[in-house]
């Protein structure tokens, strides 16, 4: 059974994922388990300088998921490269970064900056982050300023460029056309929907910042409705697709769906052997509905007419 | 290290309104400290539930944790048996550092579900030979747990909000009583509290616990941060930096 898929900058031997922001740079996971195991890594958002987020609380509990609003806090890519990277060098696993900015210029920075680092194989463009003032999701929202992001990104970075799309959107292909069209290597999919809680007794909003993200399996639908859209529309993009995975049966929905990897986040805070147990399972579900390999499923989840 | 276990529930006691008393068996209870946490995984629940390590009986491999119930989470806590399993990542956290401390009077400081850490301080206190006065805040008559235990420590004193134990009032009420000198002092409680007692001992050193809501709890997520004093635009991560904290580092306003 072969789990191997390869795409832009990236040979992985297996399709999965952490998913940036789950993870943080590794270090702790590394406790738990052998971070050869994964496919890749991608870490934590990189800023132009260190951020420290927004105020607590920053995460609530729903029904099949959470909410958050972290806020980008990061060491700044400049930390980031000097104390946290050179750590995931020491593994056979592909280090994907994942920048964020508030203007055009902070990403072009970021990208430019990571061109140092030696550590990397590619970088995931966020911008889709709902948590930040300024910047992040109005580049997701908007087609003509995720166009001018993408191909300004793509023209400072050494590293194949991953644009990370925001849900919150009426039209996902537009958006999936637009940064394609201004250079994109692939897409990845999906980030958060913005949601919020309200505490009853409080009568205010949990989360400090009032709105947060919505992950886990409660958006999973949402995220294979997307992708399998995207699909649709562009058959040649690379996917990294994400969002609720829990189990090795989420990975292969996403891969029917049209991803050709996928990523793995809130799972990792309910077991921190999310990844390399859904990896482990992997071979025994794909043989189970009738796979060969991991490639010989991706995009096989559509019907024509 | 930090792992994920899965460990046995030797006993499960109620032992005051809504508050229960948990026994874990694990190899690693020995290597528990003071002020520490588990985080917990209950069926149904995407996120974890910190709760703090009680006491610990390294003969018989096994700690205690002390929770009352809040919500959904730990309602179902609540109804586990011995003989059950539960899914633990422990431990996790800083913890008080008494051994790197010189000191002969320490004074405890505790409101509702932050007494539990501080019985285990209390007990590793007194095999060190420092003389320990407890201060333990809760509801009402009702809520009390452990007061015996904290006695066989040293002088305890009970406040309750209500007055139906104790004295009414707040543990600030009695701490402004106690004349007596101390080098240390040790607080976990509700922020309120904290800032009641920060501030009222501020002048003296001390360690506090706090608490926040977490995703990971071990350090990756950056769900769980308290500003710092310094400078209040910095922050740590409780659950990774903390819980435990010296009382003037971070910011609680
Ligand atoms: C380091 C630490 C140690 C703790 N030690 C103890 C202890 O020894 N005994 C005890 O009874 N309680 C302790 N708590 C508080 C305990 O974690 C909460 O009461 C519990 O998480 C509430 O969960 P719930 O599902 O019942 O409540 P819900 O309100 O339904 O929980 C919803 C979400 O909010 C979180 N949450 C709610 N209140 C708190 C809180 N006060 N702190 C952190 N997260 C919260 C929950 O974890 C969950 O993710 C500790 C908290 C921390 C951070
Ligand atoms: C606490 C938290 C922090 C996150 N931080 C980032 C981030 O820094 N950059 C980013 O592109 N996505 C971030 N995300 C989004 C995830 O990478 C992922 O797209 C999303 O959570 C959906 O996947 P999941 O349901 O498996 O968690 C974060 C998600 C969570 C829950
Ligand atoms: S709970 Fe994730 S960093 Fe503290």
């Amino acid at each position: 059974m072969s789990l191997a898929v390869t795409l832009p900058g990236l040979a992985l031997k297996n399709p999965v994922m952490p998913a940036s922001g789950c993870f943080g740079f590794g270090k702790e996971y590394s406790q738990f388990f052998d971070l050869n195991e994964l496919g890749a890594i991608i870490v934590k958002a990189a800023t132009g300088e260190a951020r420290y987020g927004n105020p607590t609380p920053r995460v609530a509990e729903t029904s099949s998921g959470m909410l958050n609003a972290i806020g980008l806090q990061n060491p700044g890519v400049d930390n980031i490269i000097a104390d946290e990277l050179p750590f995931l060098s020491r593994f056979d696993t592909p280090v994907i970064a994942n920048i964020a900015g508030s203007t055009v210029e902070e990403y072009v920075k970021v990208a430019e900056t990571l061109n140092k680092s030696n550590d990397l194989s590619a970088i995931e463009l966020n911008i889709s982050c709902p948590n930040v003032k300024e910047g992040g999701v109005q580049f997701g929202t908007d087609p003509e300023l995720a166009k001018e992001v993408t191909y300004k990104v793509k023209q400072a970075s050494n590293y194949p460029v991953y644009v990370k799309l925001s849900p919150n959107v009426t039209n996902i292909t537009t958006m999936a056309k637009a940064v394609v069209d201004a250079g994109a290597d692939g897409l990845s999919m999906i980030n958060t929907l913005t949601g919020m809680q309200i505490n009853l007794k409080k009568r205010a909003p949990i989360i400090a910042n009032k709105t947060g993200g919505l992950s886990g399996p409660a958006i999973k639908p949402v995220a294979i409705r997307m992708i399998y859209e995207v699909r649709q529309a562009l058959s040649d993009i690379p996917i990294i697709g994400m969002g609720g995975i829990m189990t090795a049966e989420d990975v292969l929905e996403f891969l029917l769906a049209g991803a050709n990897a996928v990523a793995v986040g809130t799972a990792n805070f309910q077991n921190p052997h999310a990844c390399p147990e859904i990896i482990a399972e992997l071979p025994g579900i794909l043989s189970k509905y009738g796979f060969e390999s991991v490639e010989e499923a991706i995009g096989k989840g559509h019907v024509h007419g | 290290m930090i792992t994920k276990q899965s460990l046995e529930i030797n006993s499960h006691i109620q032992i005051a309104e809504d508050t229960f008393e948990v026994v874990l068996q694990s190899s690693l209870s020995k290597e528990l400290k003071p002020g520490q946490f588990v985080h917990i995984q209950l069926p149904g629940h995407m996120l974890r539930r910190p709760v703090s390590i009680a006491n610990v009986n390294p003969e018989a491999e096994t700690f205690t944790m002390i929770f009352k119930i809040f919500g959904e989470g730990t309602r179902n806590l609540s109804k586990y048996q011995a003989g059950e399993f539960l899914d633990v990542i422990l431990p996790c956290g800083t913890h008080y550092p008494i051994e790197d401390l010189s000191l002969e009077h320490a004074l405890l400081v505790g409101g509702g579900i932050g007494v539990p850490p501080l019985y285990y301080l209390g007990t590793k206190l007194k095999e060190k030979g420092v003389k320990v006065t407890s201060v333990l805040g809760f509801q009402s008559a009702s809520h009390v747990f452990y007061e015996e235990k904290f006695q066989q420590l040293g002088e305890t004193f009970i406040a309750t909000n209500d007055g139906t134990y104790g004295q009414k009032g707040f543990v600030t009420d009695i701490i402004s009583k106690l004349d007596k000198p101390i080098d240390y002092y040790f607080s976990c409680g509700p922020t309120p509290m904290l800032q009641a007692v920060t501030s009222q001992l501020a002048d003296q050193k001390g360690y506090i616990s706090l608490e926040e809501r977490m995703g990971c709890g071990v350090g990756t997520c950056y769900a769980c941060v308290v500003p710092l004093k310094a400078d209040p635009s910095k922050n740590k991560k409780i659950c990774k930096d903390g819980p435990v904290f010296p009382a003037n580092e971070v910011n609680l306003a």
